[in-house]
């Protein structure tokens, strides 16, 4: 398998397959293009992009001017619109920003200002009275608030798969397990050298989230540095899902966003992030302190959901930069482009990204022909609550039965799913891009009943898939 | 795409195929005329038992000690025999807007109507995330469940070195499960100062498994990536830590019913067990809806909950029969510290005893010689110093009797213990 990759050379590769690089690979391949998608992890959206607070921005907050306020605002429409073509589970819920004291109170004209500068003009700012009417189980203090009735939820996990299958299916070669540890530029093509090979290309998209700024520096870049900023979130029973039907944000701070409570697109209720800086770039443990800080905080924000279980805790990693903006770039005599330091905004920006980007490599020499034969956008499986699931499709489990069988109870996943899954353009390697593509094990009773259920499958599906 | 649902309309509903569903069932399908129908979302019917591969079942219903799935097939063909259908791959959903049952199977949706339903949903373990405790996410981190589902249901391996957290009798049957599956137990830990079930099992746990048990520790920690390398323990006494290599870990007891039917019916909970408020007959609030089992009393041991199914019985008969309303005068039940819950929740008037004439109640602390109290309105009604000890992993019998001095209209009955 690797050996062919020796010897061709594709037009353009694109390192990292989370939500900006699949979302670029798919881009491309809209054009008489050969693209290589290459990815570290086994899976597609296996680092920072799996786990962040899933929220599709308006970019109401983001700094007036700047490359990311444009791309997450303009991201927000193409997004949406890729969303109600392919099936991403996305909920409009709306948000509401919760001040707490005299001074978040007197922020709030300065963020319906910065808002409208962003181009989003729909805030408004309401009362103690409003803010308890539209969430009823806050806890008690809340001064007034600014409501954003744009900010979204959305299934950041069927996002990646889905942009990263479209690419796919429009021809991209996408090559898991790929690390690439070293560069170098040629005259007419680069060569970089992955733990499984060779991957020559005419040109290179570095896309590699938390390691982006070290494959810049391996073009001989040094414009921007990240460093990992650990986020720990709790996920709720879904009894607690009626508590909450939309964002409860902060009002942000010196300090940052801050901790929030928000409905999750599967049901749940979360709260979090908290936001520590780090020096190792792997380390996704849970820790007490950040435990200790959740609770502390959502003891404050809304004390009813603390009496409640906890169905899964986790961190992610978000990539911090000490640039002020994105930095996406392209420079021409390397034939290399840069879309790094894209923090958690990314997975609503992701395919303005990608369009903008693709601006910038056409003016710096790529061509873009159109192809005429693009197959259509893929159609995800709906691991959404809002809609309807397959459990639940009378007519869907008539045509098959295996839609009948639910096999994870608490997330009511059927058999004909995990199948599915096991049979899709991009099947997953492990338990965990089984639970992204399904939701199998992700509930409450964390494999208790189905566990070894799950397991089975997904290694009866690796069987027959290495037969 | 549609939700369009078969009506199925059996005259009871049991939600639930395990000890207690069965019993239920076994008893209510001679006696009653219409069908009785019983659910369950697993593919085999039998409940926990099923993957419980060792003695030690049945000795207060059967009267004789069985294997767990040799006990689980025993009820599923008393069951059978006695007239009951038993639906397996079943999943209840939800109810519908009208009390309906939603289920979901691979011959399509259906909404069950029944005139009687008994929620018999058992109850789970803690896993480790609903426990809290930080760390890496490897593989090999299990609760009981999972960990005799992987090895009796699908002989699978596990690890080479366990640690087990948690020394309930449940406990020393993942111990049981772990040796079948060629891992050691290399630490059981307790948060508890003493652990009791630990010298119901000192014969075998010091002779024949050789677990070391470390009592008042807590896990603070769990390393290691892709698989588990180690654990880290705090002594809660000096609070000081210690890292224990292992590759495996299981979460055992800990126990939470699984009470989302009892949430989605908007039925009381009792905040202490966090399943559905019964009386000593086992009626919910709200009439026609039953619940018995482990939901009711996390956990009992499988006997215990078949007699519960043989009590909800009685009572579903009554209500079919119109034969005896439950009486409005009626006492709550307290469980006041050292005990964490008890069960049944409600004693009414004229109703019959609790299953056995016994409360069940789980407690905190271990106490030797306790003196069950009940009081009412802050005065002592009864009094009563056991013979067995109170203790912390294994529910706690107290008689009912306690209950017969107490007046309806009083107060509630708070139970709890003296030295």
């Amino acid at each position: 398998m690797t050996s062919a990759h020796d010897t061709e050379i594709v037009d353009v590769a694109v390192i990292g397959a989370g939500v900006v690089g699949s979302a670029i690979a798919r881009a491309l391949a809209g054009y008489q293009l050969e693209v290589a998608l290459i990815e570290s992890r086994c899976d597609v959206g296996d680092g920072t992009s799996k786990a962040n607070t899933a929220i599709l921005h308006t970019g109401f907050d983001a700094k007036p001017g700047t490359l990311e306020s444009q791309l997450v605002s303009r991201g927000y429409h193409l997004l949406k619109a890729y969303a109600d073509e392919t099936g991403i589970p996305y909920e409009p819920t709306g948000a509401l920003l919760v001040a707490w004291d005299e001074e978040q109170l007197a922020a709030l004209p300065g963020l319906q200002e910065k808002a409208a500068q962003n181009g989003y003009a729909e805030t408004e700012i309401v009362g103690p009275d409003e803010v308890y009417r539209q969430v009823p189980t806050l806890g008690p203090g809340a001064l007034g608030g600014l409501t954003v009735p744009g900010e979204s939820i959305i299934c950041t996990w069927t996002t990646n798969l889905a942009l990263a299958t479209d690419a796919v299916r429009r021809g991209t070669r996408l090559m898991r397990s790929h690390r690439v540890e070293s560069v170098t530029v040629g005259s007419d093509e680069t060569v970089l050298r992955t733990n499984r090979g060779d991957v020559r290309a005419r040109w290179v998209v570095n896309a590699a989230g938390l390691g982006s700024d070290v494959i810049d520096a391996q073009f001989g870049h040094d414009r921007f540095h990240l460093h990992p900023r650990r986020g720990e979130l709790l996920v709720f029973d879904k009894q607690t899902r009626p508590m909450v039907d939309k964002i409860v944000l902060p009002v942000p701070s010196k300090l940052g966003k801050g901790v929030l409570v928000s409905p999750t697109i599967y049901g749940n209720v979360m709260l979090g992030p908290t936001a520590e800086d780090m020096t190792n770039r792997s380390d996704t443990s849970t820790t007490e302190d950040g435990y200790e800080f959740l609770r502390e905080k959502g003891e404050r924000i809304m004390p009813q959901l603390l009496r409640e279980e906890v169905t899964a805790t986790y961190a992610g990693l978000r990539a911090a930069s000490d640039a002020p903006d994105y930095t996406v770039e392209v420079d021409a005599a390397q034939r290399y482009a840069v879309a790094g330091g894209i923090r958690s905004t990314g997975l609503t920006s992701g395919m303005a990204i990608a369009e903008h980007l693709l601006g910038l490599l056409e003016k710096a020499g790529l061509e873009l022909h159109e192809r005429e034969d693009l197959p259509d956008a893929p159609q995800m499986p709906n691991i959404g609550e809002a809609y309807l699931r397959p459990y639940a499709d009378s007519d869907r489990i008539a045509a098959d039965p295996a839609y009948g069988t639910v096999v994870c109870f608490c997330e009511r996943v059927t058999k004909g799913e995990i199948r599915d899954a096991m049979n899709s353009t991009i099947p997953p390697c492990d338990l965990d891009g089984l639970r992204r593509r399904t939701r199998a094990m992700n509930g409450r009773c964390q494999g208790f009943y189905c566990g070894a259920n799950v397991t089975e499958m997904l290694q009866d599906g690796e069987r027959k898939a290495h037969r | 795409m549609s939700t369009a649902r078969t009506r199925l309309t059996p005259e009871v509903a049991i939600v639930g195929a395990g000890p207690a569903g069965l019993r239920a069932a076994q008893e209510l399908a001679p006696a009653v005329p219409g069908e009785v129908l019983v659910l369950d979302r697993e593919q085999q019917a039998g409940g926990i038992p099923r993957h419980c591969d060792h003695p030690g079942f049945g000795i207060r219903d059967l009267h004789r000690f069985h294997s767990g799935p040799d006990y689980a097939r025993r009820m599923v063909d008393s069951a059978e025999r006695a007239g009951a259908v038993i639906r397996t791959g079943a999943m209840v959903t939800g109810w519908s807007a009208d009390g309906g049952l939603e289920v979901t199977t691979p011959d399509g949706l259906f909404e069950v109507h029944a005139e009687a339903i008994v929620l018999a949903t058992g109850a789970r373990e803690r896993p480790r995330t609903a426990r809290m405790v930080p760390g890496d996410r490897p593989d090999g981190v299990y609760t009981t469940g999972q960990l005799q589902n992987l090895v009796h249901l699908h002989h699978r391996k596990v690890g080479t070195k366990a640690l087990i957290v948690g020394s309930e009798l449940v406990s020393w049957s993942a111990v049981l499960t772990l040796r079948d599956a060629g891992c050691d137990t290399v630490l059981m830990t307790s948060e508890h100062p003493k652990v009791e079930s630990y010298a119901l099992f000192s014969v075998p746990g010091k002779l024949g498994l050789r677990v070391p048990v470390r009592t008042r520790t807590k896990i603070t920690r769990i390393i290691g990536k892709p698989r588990v390398e180690a654990v880290e323990v705090e002594d809660l006494a000096t609070g000081r830590r210690e890292v224990v290599p292992c590759d495996t870990v299981v979460f055992t007891g800990d126990w939470i019913p699984d009470n989302e039917l009892v949430r989605a019916a908007g039925l009381a909970l009792d905040p202490g067990t966090l399943g559905p408020v019964v009386d000593t007959e086992l009626r919910t609030e709200r009439p026609g809806i039953f619940a018995a089992g482990n939901v009711l009393h996390p956990v009992d041991t499988a006997d215990i909950a078949a007699l519960d199914g043989k009590q909800v019985a009685a009572s579903v008969l009554d209500h079919l029969r119109e034969k005896r309303h439950p009486s409005e005068k009626s006492i709550r039940i307290v469980a006041d510290e050292p005990l964490r819950w008890i069960s049944p929740m409600v004693r009414r008037v004229g109703d019959r005893r609790p299953a056995r004439n016994r409360l069940l109640a789980w407690v905190d602390h271990y106490v030797a010689f306790p003196r069950v109290v009940a009081t009412q309105n802050g005065r002592v009604v009864a009094e009563k110093r056991l013979p067995w000890p109170a203790a912390p992993g294994r529910v706690f019998r107290i008689p009912g009797d306690l209950l017969d001095a107490a007046r309806p209209g009083e107060g509630d009955v708070h139970i709890s213990l003296r030295r």
